[in-house]
């Protein structure tokens, strides 16, 4: 299933899907040391979004979670791309500067329909996502 | 959003700094919904102090290399740069806390170190500025006409390196329209900001008080609004520029003071967030003078630049007992951590340091504030 979306932070990843269907706060959510997420309310409480694509809504929580992200990429543990429903200033401006694709808004009901072990390509340079699903 | 051929050309710069901050702009002005990109007078730049960005934002700011167009400000960073072993900051923090600053310096911006840089440079109605400090943004909204979002560090930096800033938000007039109508009577305004702001969100509120306020309690009132709410904007009948620009809700919130604040033993009195005008420092002294000598600590913060040209009132402050610091807060310095409960006259403040420096705070205006620090 190839997906047109809206190129946020250029550049272009591959990875397993892990998929958050709650709003995400760098800051407090995730340890920037592993890429394990923390913050025990979450869906993926527990997991790491270290070298995957991970999808989530959208952001929230303080602007410091810009540099969570760039944190993250020097440690080697930050997702290799990321497709969110709606971007925001603090995650987008994080994924730029850590050079992490970023895209959003796939069109159609796309955002839903990628599901945690999907193989996702973002070709965010093209504006287009590949999601291989197993069913 | 419509770039210009010259735009255009930076989003393919040889220059990676240039081109990153081209990206940063871009993406904004496309999730935000802007049209175009404008240009800007001024930049401030927030979130500087070690204690924040730590290492990754260090070391990421040590890698830019180009230089900014517009006159670039910085906010407070975590000590005063020349009276840090009097505040208690050690070696390590002050080593890297210089790093932050000379990497900045690099770029081409100021060393202001202030919340308050329209004290330093007073923008007019109507410019167009990207402004990160929450404070100094809702202050340019409100209080001056200049039209600022709420940037965050590094989009308030990508723009002063660009020289320009997406036009959407605050930027354009429509979106500047009071949504909410609140009456507040018989409050401090630094605390009345502080509940505003917890009622109001990040709406922007048109606000009746029972009197005339000063451009300081104006300042007050919007630095504890933003960072209780969130608003970057708030007009006060037939006080702020724009208040008669749009229609008026109608529905009216009343608010009162209900009870009392809870209390705790203060071993640190702080005043000055944002910064202390040369006015406000005028009057600590008027009130140091009644009150005498303090025997508690008591910090006064303001910028260097002010601090400079009232030299002499310092000076005069300081013989009371009292330590005044630049380039730096009781909110963004770790230094106040080793306080317990900390007295403010900011609800800025007052909304921050337990979040921030986990430290307790109980709020008073500053006449109280210095009545209790010579109790």
């Amino acid at each position: 299933m190839k997906l047109r979306v809206r190129s946020i932070s250029r550049g272009r990843a591959e990875g397993y899907a892990i998929v958050s269907k709650k709003p995400v706060s760098f800051l407090g959510d995730v340890n920037p040391e592993t890429g394990v997420i923390v913050d025990s309310s979450s869906d993926i409480y527990g997991e790491s979004i270290a070298g995957k694509i991970f999808v989530f809504p959208e952001g929230r929580g303080s602007t410091v979670g810009t540099y969570i992200l760039l944190r993250m990429k020097k440690n080697g543990c930050a997702p290799a791309g990321i497709v969110m429903e709606k971007s925001e200033a603090i995650v987008a401006v994080g994924a730029i500067i850590a050079e992490i694709p970023l895209v959003d808004m796939p069109e159609a009901d796309g955002f839903d329909m990628i599901q945690s072990g999907n193989f996702v390509r973002i070709n965010a340079d093209e504006g287009w996502i590949e999601v291989e699903r197993e069913d | 959003m419509h770039l210009t051929k010259d735009e255009e050309k930076l989003l393919e710069s040889e220059n990676e700094t240039v081109r990153k901050c081209m990206e940063i702009l871009v993406a904004l002005g496309e999730i935000y919904g802007a049209e175009r990109l404008v240009e800007i007078k001024s930049a401030q730049i927030s979130g500087i102090s070690y204690g924040n960005i730590g290492d990754a934002g260090l070391e990421w700011l040590e890698t830019l290399n180009a230089k900014v167009v517009v006159k670039s400000y910085v906010n407070p960073a975590g000590m005063d740069i020349e009276k840090w072993q009097e505040m208690g900051i050690d070696e390590g923090f002050y080593e890297k806390q210089m790093r932050v600053l000379s990497a900045l310096k690099r770029l081409g911006v100021e060393m202001t170190l202030t919340c308050t840089p329209y004290y330093i440079d007073t923008p007019s109605y109507g410019d167009h500025l990207a402004w990160a400090e929450s404070s100094a943004v809702i202050y340019a909204n409100s209080v001056i006409g200049a039209r600022t979002n709420r940037e965050s560090g590094i989009s308030a930096l990508a723009a002063a390196i660009v020289g320009k800033t997406p036009m959407y938000g605050l930027h354009l007039k429509e979106n500047r329209a009071p949504e909410v109508r609140i009456v507040v009577r018989g409050v401090e305004p630094a605390y009345a900001g502080y509940e505003v702001g917890k009622l109001v969100g990040a709406s922007i509120p048109f606000v009746e008080f029972d009197r005339t306020l000063s451009r300081d309690e104006l300042k007050a009132f919007g630095a504890a609004l933003a960072a209780s709410g969130g608003a970057g904007m708030f007009h006060v009948k037939e006080q702020t520029p724009e208040w008669e620009d749009f229609s008026i809700p109608e529905e009216k919130i009343e608010f009162e003071p209900d009870g009392e604040l809870r209390g705790c033993e203060p071993d640190l009195i702080a005043i000055g967030c944002p910064h202390l005008s040369p006015e406000e420092l005028k009057e600590i002294h008027y009130l140091l003078k009644r009150h005498g000598r303090v025997k508690r600590e008591v910090w006064l913060f303001t910028s260097r630049s002010v601090m400079k040209e009232h030299a002499e009132l310092v000076e005069k402050i300081r013989s009371f007992g009292v330590r005044v610091f630049a380039d730096t807060c009781m909110v963004v310095s770790p230094a106040s951590e080793r306080f317990e409960c900390v007295m403010v006259n900011s609800g800025k403040a007052f909304e921050y340091l337990p979040k921030l420096r986990g430290v307790k705070a109980i709020f008073g205006s500053v006449e109280e504030c210095i009545r209790r620090a010579a109790e």
